[in-house]
C-alpha cells in the first residue's frame, strides 16, 4: 500500500506540471518571400495550427499548403499545381523541441528549435533560431531560409531566372494555454 | 505470484511510476494529434485546364482579377498540301487576342484573325466553380458569348455590316476528375447572318466535347471535337483536334493538329472545310502570355 501512495504522490508531483503546460495557437501566420531578378514572390498563409508543451519544449505545427495566398492568382495556381503538388502533399509539418526559453522571464528572449520539417513530402532535420516572448500567452517568431532543392521542389530550367533557389520563410505564432 | 504480491514489489512501484510519466511523454507525439485537428479548407478546384483554350474552343478556365492575357494563335496550311508548300507551313494565319479579367468571374476579350479578316469580341462569365468542402459543387459552369465581324471583301456581294456578323453562344461544363484528367462538354448555338447558300440554315446547334490528360505537372495531352447537330451543308466537317500543352509560369504553349483553320467559334464550328481523316490537317499553336495588371488587394 505504501508503494502505491508513494507512486501516486510522485506521479502527481512530476506529471501535473507537465500536463498543465500545453499551449495551442490562437493566431498564426506563415509567409515566404523569394527575391529573383525578374520578380519577387510573396505569399501569406493563416491556415496554420500549432501546439507547444512548455514543460518539455515539444512543439509541432501543420501548414495547409493551399492556404497560401498570392497577389497573382495564376502564380498561386502554379505554386499549388507545379511546385508544391498540393493535391499530393497538402500539408507541411514541423515537429521538434524548443530550447533556451524561460517562461518566467519578461521581454524578448532568444530561443532555438530543432526538429523535423516536412515539405513536399520530404523530411529534413532543421535547427532554427527565433524569438520567444511571454506576453498575452506565448509569442514565437522566426525567419529562416528553405532550399527548394532540399525538398525536391523542381524549378523548370526555363523558369530558373524567375524563382530563387532559396526562399525566406517567416513564422509568427501566438499561443494560449489549452 | 499473485497480483497483490507483484504490486507490492518495488518493481511495481517503478512500473507504475514510468507508466504515469509515459502517458505524459506520450503527448510529445504532438504532431499526430495536431494532424487530426486540421480543419479542411473549402477548396475551389483550380487548374481544370492549363489554358483558357482547349485547342480551338474555350475551356472553363477564367483568369483571376486583373489578369491580362495576350494570345497569339497560328494555323498553318494543310499538311497534305505537299512539299511545294512545305506541308502547309508556307501559309500561315494568325489571330492576335487580348483578354482582360475584370474579376475572377468575368473576362472580356477581343481579337483579330487574319483568316477571312475576322474581328471578334467575347464575354465569358463563370457561373460555378467546381468545389470540394462544406459546399460541394461537382462541375465548373461558364457562359461564353462571342460576336464576330468577317470583313473579308467579296466582289460578288456587297458586304453590309449585318451580313458580316455571326454569333456564338456556349455553355461550358467541365469537371476535373483527378489531378490528371479533366473533361468538358460544351453545348453551342451559332447564328450566322449570312450563310453560303439559300439552302443553308442560319442557325446551327453543336455540341463540343473535349478533355485533357496531364502527362507531367507542366505538360498535357488534349483532344477536342465539335459535333454539329443540324448541319445543312455537305462541304463542311466537324472539327477534330488533338493538342499538346506546355506551361512555363506565365506562358502556356499549345501545339496542335486540327482540320480547322478559323480561330473563332463562328468560324471553326460551322465552316470547317477540311476533312481530318483525309489528311486536311493544319498544324497550329497558341501562345498565351499572362500579365497581372492589378494585384489582389492593391490599387492601380
Amino acid at each position: 500500500m505504501k508503494t502505491y501512495i508513494i507512486a501516486i504522490v510522485l506521479w502527481t508531483v512530476v506529471a501535473t506540471p507537465l500536463c498543465g503546460q500545453s499551449y495551442r495557437t490562437v493566431e498564426s501566420s506563415v509567409s515566404f518571400y523569394s527575391s529573383a531578378p525578374l520578380e519577387d514572390i510573396k505569399a501569406d498563409n493563416e491556415e496554420v495550427i500549432g501546439v507547444f508543451n512548455a514543460a518539455t519544449g515539444a512543439i509541432a505545427f501543420v501548414v495547409q499548403i493551399k492556404g497560401f495566398q498570392f497577389a497573382k492568382s495564376l502564380m498561386q495556381q502554379h505554386f499549388n499545381e507545379n511546385f508544391m503538388e498540393s493535391d499530393k502533399y497538402p500539408r507541411a509539418t514541423f515537429e521538434g523541441r524548443l530550447s533556451g526559453y524561460n517562461l518566467n522571464a519578461s521581454g524578448k528572449q532568444d530561443a532555438s528549435v530543432k526538429g523535423k520539417m516536412t515539405i513536399h513530402g520530404v523530411t529534413r532535420e532543421m535547427e532554427i533560431d527565433g524569438e520567444f516572448e511571454v506576453k498575452d500567452g506565448l509569442k514565437m517568431k522566426a525567419v529562416f531560409p528553405i532550399e527548394l532543392e532540399d525538398h525536391d521542389i523542381d524549378i523548370p530550367k526555363i523558369l530558373f531566372q524567375k524563382i530563387a533557389e532559396e526562399v525566406e520563410v517567416t513564422v509568427n505564432f501566438t499561443f494560449k494555454k489549452d | 505470484m499473485t497480483v497483490r504480491k507483484l504490486l507490492k514489489s518495488t518493481n511495481a512501484f517503478l512500473l507504475l511510476f514510468l507508466l504515469g510519466i509515459g502517458t505524459v511523454w506520450g503527448q510529445d507525439d504532438l504532431l499526430e494529434e495536431l494532424q487530426k485537428d486540421v480543419q479542411p479548407l473549402d477548396e475551389k478546384v483550380s487548374g481544370t485546364f492549363k489554358g483558357t483554350r482547349l485547342i480551338n474552343g474555350h475551356t472553363v478556365e477564367t483568369r483571376g482579377k486583373g489578369n491580362l492575357d495576350f494570345i497569339i494563335s497560328h494555323r498553318f496550311g494543310r499538311l497534305n498540301s505537299g512539299s511545294y508548300n512545305f506541308f502547309g507551313l508556307d501559309e500561315a494565319h494568325i489571330r492576335l487576342g487580348l483578354e482582360y479579367a475584370f474579376d475572377d468571374r468575368l473576362t472580356v476579350g477581343v481579337g483579330r484573325n487574319s483568316f477571312l479578316k475576322v474581328y471578334d469580341g467575347f464575354v465569358k462569365y463563370r457561373i460555378l466553380n467546381q468545389q470540394e468542402g462544406s459546399v460541394n459543387i461537382p462541375v465548373s459552369l461558364v457562359w461564353f458569348s462571342n460576336m464576330s465581324n468577317k470583313t473579308f471583301k467579296r466582289p460578288d456581294l456587297p458586304m453590309t455590316f449585318e451580313r458580316r456578323l455571326a454569333y456564338a453562344h456556349q455553355l461550358l461544363v467541365a469537371r476535373k476528375f483527378s489531378e490528371r484528367l479533366s473533361l468538358q462538354v460544351s453545348p453551342t448555338y451559332i447564328h450566322q447572318n449570312l450563310v453560303p447558300t439559300r439552302q443553308d440554315d442560319n442557325d446551327l446547334a453543336a455540341i463540343g466535347m473535349g478533355g485533357r490528360f496531364k502527362l507531367t505537372s507542366r505538360t498535357s495531352l488534349n483532344a477536342e471535337y465539335y459535333y454539329r447537330i443540324n448541319p445543312s451543308n455537305d462541304n463542311y466537317y466537324n472539327v477534330v483536334a488533338i493538342g499538346f500543352d506546355i506551361e512555363t509560369g506565365g506562358h502556356v504553349f499549345q501545339l496542335h493538329l486540327t482540320n480547322a483553320q478559323a480561330m473563332t467559334e463562328t468560324g471553326f464550328i460551322p465552316a470547317t472545310t477540311g476533312n481530318f481523316w483525309d489528311g486536311d490537317v493544319h498544324f497550329g499553336f497558341n501562345i498565351t502570355r499572362s500579365f497581372q495588371l492589378k494585384e489582389k488587394g492593391k490599387a492601380w
